[in-house]
């Protein structure tokens, strides 16, 4: 297998989306190519990192705004009628 | 530089990338059906479930806090004025990311009116994801640095990519949709969502790897 052929099916990998033969074939591309598995590693903290990072929480105040805000409008929509679009 | 524990946590490795949202379709679907023959209590309560993840979507597309407010509030009630039209064929969830990415890409092509932005917008050459620099990471990068500084290096790199793989990476793998749940809510091929993650994850990995490798003093080094 060469590397490019392994950068193809790496989505598939992290994912585990692959039959057993394949990841089998990949898992013997990984045990030999250094560079190969730096770039699966790296791009397995990656995902992790941004999964695990809590970016743009909603803080609870501006939530609660949000909602009543929303629940008010759906009332008024129901009250007037549905809109066209 | 002294390492610094960050407070933004790795929560639990894992071996592979599991779905973020885990509600039971049938419950989801029972809310949606109240809420369809006018329960209101009903239709808060989706609210309640999904406002939090919505608002991250839109703030990750829009990349601005105002314009994901309006996104939250808009995409909740075109659901409510629509939700008759909302044939049960997918998760509730799902056709409201579909609300959600589209109000979300309308603010930000009335932001950036000289740009074109598109979930079609694509990148110049295969050329830009494939890794230029192989270097290994510290163990755990992200207590290379402080929580302000770890959030500020992901929301700027996050920021450089463009809206078409921003948009498949946040859904796929902060808010942890499926592979065919973020077709369907992209409107997109699974391909198409397969080549787009690929590239999205590879770009973020190169431009991550000037702050997150080993350093030669140790530095990470456990």
């Amino acid at each position: 297998m060469k590397c490019s052929e392994f950068l193809n099916e790496l989505t598939n990998y992290l994912d585990g989306a692959l039959d057993a033969r394949t990841k089998s074939e990949l898992d013997d591309h990984l045990a030999w190519c250094h560079n190969c598995y730096v770039v699966c590693d790296t791009t397995r903290k990656t995902i992790e990192i941004y999964r695990n990072s809590e970016l743009y929480e909603l803080p609870d105040d501006l939530r609660a705004r949000l909602q009543a805000a929303i629940m008010t409008k759906c009332s008024g929509h129901k009250k007037s009628g549905p809109a066209s679009g | 530089m002294g390492r610094v524990a960050g407070k933004i946590c790795i929560k639990q490795r894992m071996s592979t990338i599991q779905p973020n949202i885990e509600q039971p379709v049938s419950e989801e679907m029972q809310l949606v059906r109240r809420a369809k023959r006018g329960d209101d209590q009903a239709f808060e309560e989706l609210v309640r479930r999904y406002d939090r993840n919505v608002f991250r979507i839109a703030q990750h597309i829009t990349q601005n806090r105002e314009d994901a407010e309006d996104v939250v509030q808009e995409a909740f009630l075109k659901a409510y004025s629509n939700l008759e039209k909302f044939q049960e064929q997918s998760k509730f969830y799902t056709w409201l990311v579909r609300i959600a990415v589209n109000e979300a890409l309308m603010k930000l092509r009335r932001r950036k009116p000289e740009r074109t932005v598109s979930l079609d917008e694509d990148v110049k050459t295969e050329d830009d994801s494939l890794p230029r620099e192989v270097a290994d990471w510290s163990p755990n990068p992200e207590q290379m640095y402080n929580q302000a500084q770890l959030r500020d290096i992901l929301t700027r790199t996050i920021q450089g990519l463009p809206a078409g793989f921003r948009t498949v990476f946040v859904l796929r793998d902060v808010e942890g949709l499926s592979t065919e749940e973020t077709a369907q809510a992209l409107e997109l091929s699974i391909p198409a969502v397969k080549s787009r993650l690929l590239r999205a994850r590879l770009q973020l990995r190169e431009r991550l790897n000037r702050y997150f490798q080993k350093r030669a003093s140790g530095d990470g080094d456990q």
